[in-house]
């Protein structure tokens, strides 16, 4: 399992830069998919893992001066609120609901990718 | 920046969160657009991303603990494995061309949106109700 694990973590690293995201499209099917996480689970644990690989993408940000602090704040802020609230909603949802929504997001910005 | 920009980062942010919050992801796909739109480069707009990120997921995560769906062992070995893995990623994006780069992986999510779609489909009920 462990090594799934990290295998999982490589393979979001590598998208994370490659596309400026936190890496979680990918972690969550992944979990589901590879290490048999439940949706909820998936969802919890791939914020987890987040946390860890975006503070190590500030850190090595900071040091080129990219980082903008008032900016983050702007978007951050809301969106704190934000994920109060969608965590809350989750909670209501089927394991079956969340991966066909889940789908739905992919589906959203897949489309976008190809089309951008 | 007018004020409508700033109105429509505000409602741009609190749907990155609320995205986050659901599907556990970071809420970089929308937190990047609208840095950019706000007047910031690519580059700044991904670092800043992630600094708007790091509050984001810690508070999902952290509500989702309460709710008992955290397994922080797992997010550990994931989190730590996939800062290796960003400096691999680091190394690719300079090699290769971005926009054929973006098709792949669109084609990429496409393909696991239909696997996850079929598996929820045919497997519905061995997830059940989380409420």
């Amino acid at each position: 399992m462990t090594v799934r694990l990290v295998l999982i973590g490589l393979v979001a690293g590598v998208f994370s830069t490659l596309f400026g995201v936190g890496g979680g499209i990918v972690v969550v099917p992944l979990l589901i998919g590879l290490a048999a996480f439940a949706p909820h689970v998936a969802a919890a644990t791939s914020l987890g893992a987040i946390v860890v690989t975006a503070t190590a993408g500030v850190a090595l940000y900071s040091v080129h001066g990219e980082v903008r602090p008032a900016y983050a704040a702007l978007v951050g802020v809301p969106a704190v609120a934000g994920a109060l609230a969608g965590t809350h909603m989750q909670q209501r949802l089927s394991g079956r609901a969340l991966s066909l929504a889940f789908a739905g997001l992919l589906v959203v910005v897949g489309v976008w990718l190809i089309a951008g | 920046m007018s004020a409508w920009v700033v109105v429509a980062a505000l409602v741009l942010g609190l749907g990155s969160g609320i995205l986050s919050g659901l599907f556990g992801v970071g809420g970089g796909i929308l937190f990047v657009p609208t840095l950019v739109l706000l007047g910031l480069g690519q580059v700044e707009a991904a670092a800043t991303s992630l600094l708007a990120i790091m509050p984001t997921a810690a508070v999902g995560a952290w509500r989702q603990r309460a709710y008992g769906n955290v397994r922080a062992r797992a997010a550990l070995v994931v989190g730590l494995a996939s800062v290796a893995g960003a400096t691999l990623g680091v190394q690719i994006a300079t090699r290769i061309d971005e926009s054929l780069l973006r098709r792949l992986f669109g084609v990429l999510l496409l393909a696991v949106a239909g696997q996850l779609a079929f598996r929820a489909v045919r497997q519905g009920r061995r997830y059940p109700d989380a409420s």
